[in-house]
């Protein structure tokens, strides 16, 4: 998963290092660190955006490790989903429950339909969606996509996905 | 001069384009040292045949006026079989339901030793490493170039040009029909009816557009390219299909609302083969409209080379025909 914290270093030296060490004791993989010296807190610290990629099993031992060092956790929050893909449906979208299609997606806990756009030219004719799904990682993408596959055989529904623009991993 | 005679098997718009081109670049050819002679040429209804060569010029001009070739009544086989001559060009439809006349006038080449050229898909997409096969026990060459991507030089680039390379796969536009019809949605947001029924009207799409909509000239295709590079004995039924016909001008807009167009893409890779309409960036090389066809192709070495250009017509196809015949003309 990926974390991004705001931690508040004493103003001394030593405490970045200090900061730092227990991610990469605990196999993260920093991915970005913002070192704001100038800008103080009132409490006359000075606050550290981290953003690393860590195991979720270990984030509550990080945070211990972090706080027992001395280094204040002032926010944590958890980047979910950062793979994302986007598929058309064309057919009976409606008509065949496009509340359920995507409650298929957002029940498994990995993976979110996080924006749909319709168009429905007459009642007689078939409609068209174009859908972007959200998931916490390519592995669980692929998953998602399985899943949305199958109801959409399920439902008559033509499903296009995009090209595997990755296909240098095929 | 090395003297080089060929038959022509099948007489419309492919096998008129070779004989058109061969006449065009008979004196290019006559600087290299190289007479191509045709001896024989045969349509449904009859064949021509002159040991010295047949004259191609007043050939083009009867089939023309009386809509054959037919002089005698010898058929395809008898040219192939019994009139002596080095390479056969194959260019009878495609059928590929059992893959005949073009499977038997194959074969009949193998047998009687004549290296083959083809630019029908049939034969090869259910037949392959069987032909492949007889083409080696009779010690002749086998080229299928115009079969996949009309002028675009796929098997080439492949073969010769990325020789030692490992393919790790194949993405691309191999039907020009697909392409044009779903260009059109696009641009003007015609329904598929529509765009369909333009396209029927210039000539891109056939009366029964079946083949090409459904995905079956793609799947045809992409099993060729599958068996030839990858060296798989697939045929067609094992590519898993999916076509045009259900998608809508809205859907269109909706992709290209975000960046994307839909194409029919074919895919190998993985030991899978898909033929289906995918989201392309419209950044992306693959991104061609048109009638154009685009192959890309995924290797260890040279990483991603992608080629584009026109895969139908008489003289496009004739092109690939050409250099199949010039191929054989150099390494027999």
């Amino acid at each position: 998963m990926i974390v991004s914290m705001t931690l508040e270093l004493k103003d001394i030296p030593g405490q970045l290092v200090l900061a730092l060490a227990p991610i990469s004791e605990l196999h993260g993989n920093i991915m970005s660190v913002v070192h704001q010296h100038e800008e103080k807190t009132p409490r006359g610290t000075i606050p550290v955006q981290i953003r690393f990629e860590i195991d979720q099993g270990v984030l509550d031992e990080l945070i211990k490790r972090l706080e027992n060092s001395g280094v204040g956790v002032a926010r944590v929050g958890e980047e979910r989903l950062r793979s994302s893909v986007s598929v058309i449906l064309i057919g009976h979208i409606i008509h065949s429950d496009i509340g359920d299609t995507i409650d298929k997606i957002d029940s498994t806990g990995f993976a979110e339909v996080v924006d749909l756009s319709l168009s429905m030219p007459a009642i007689e004719r078939t409609s068209s969606a174009y859908l972007v799904i959200n998931a916490v990682g390519e592995r669980e993408l692929k998953k998602s996509l399985e899943i949305l596959r199958e109801v959409a055989a399920k439902k008559e529904l033509l499903m296009i996905e995009p090209i595997r623009l990755n296909s240098e991993v095929v | 001069m090395k003297t080089i005679r060929l038959s022509i098997i099948g007489f419309g718009a492919v096998g008129q384009g070779v004989a058109r081109t061969i006449l065009s670049k008979k004196e290019i050819l006559h600087k290299q040292g190289i007479d191509l002679r045709v001896i024989g040429i045969s349509d449904s209804k009859g064949s021509e045949i002159n040991v010295d060569g047949i004259d191609l010029k007043s050939a083009l001009a009867r089939k023309k006026q009386k809509g054959t070739i037919a002089k005698g009544n010898e058929g395809a086989l008898d040219i192939i079989r019994d009139v002596e001559h080095e390479i056969v060009v194959e260019a009878t439809p495609t059928n590929i339901k059992d893959g005949e006349p073009g499977l038997s006038n194959m074969l009949g080449a193998f047998d009687s030793g004549k290296h083959v050229i083809t630019s029908n898909k049939g034969p090869l997409a259910l037949y392959f490493s069987q032909l492949k096969e007889s083409a080696e026990d009779n010690g002749v060459i086998f080229r299928y170039e115009a079969t996949v991507g009309g002028a675009v030089p796929i098997f080439n680039l492949i073969h010769e040009s990325l020789a030692g390379n490992r393919v790790m796969g194949i993405e691309g536009i191999l039907n020009g029909t697909t392409n044009y019809i779903l260009t059109r949605m696009a641009e003007e947001r015609l329904t598929y009816e529509l765009a369909l029924k333009e396209a029927q009207e210039l000539g891109i799409a056939e009366t029964d557009p079946t083949y090409d909509v459904e995905g079956i000239d793609s799947a045809c295709k992409l099993v060729i390219l599958a068996n030839s590079v990858f060296g798989q004995a697939a045929t067609y039924r094992d590519v898993e299909v999916t076509g045009i016909t259900k998608i809508t001008p809205e859907a269109l807009e909706l992709a290209s609302k975000n960046n994307y167009v839909v194409k029919l893409i074919c895919e190998a890779g993985n030991g899978t083969l898909t033929v289906a309409p995918r989201l392309v960036p419209k950044k992306h090389p693959l991104a061609v409209g048109g009638t154009l066809n685009v192959a890309s192709i995924l290797t260890d070495l040279a990483g991603r080379i992608t080629i584009s250009g026109k895969g139908a017509g008489s003289i496009e196809t004739a092109s690939s025909i050409l250099s199949d015949i010039l191929y054989i003309v150099r390494n027999s």
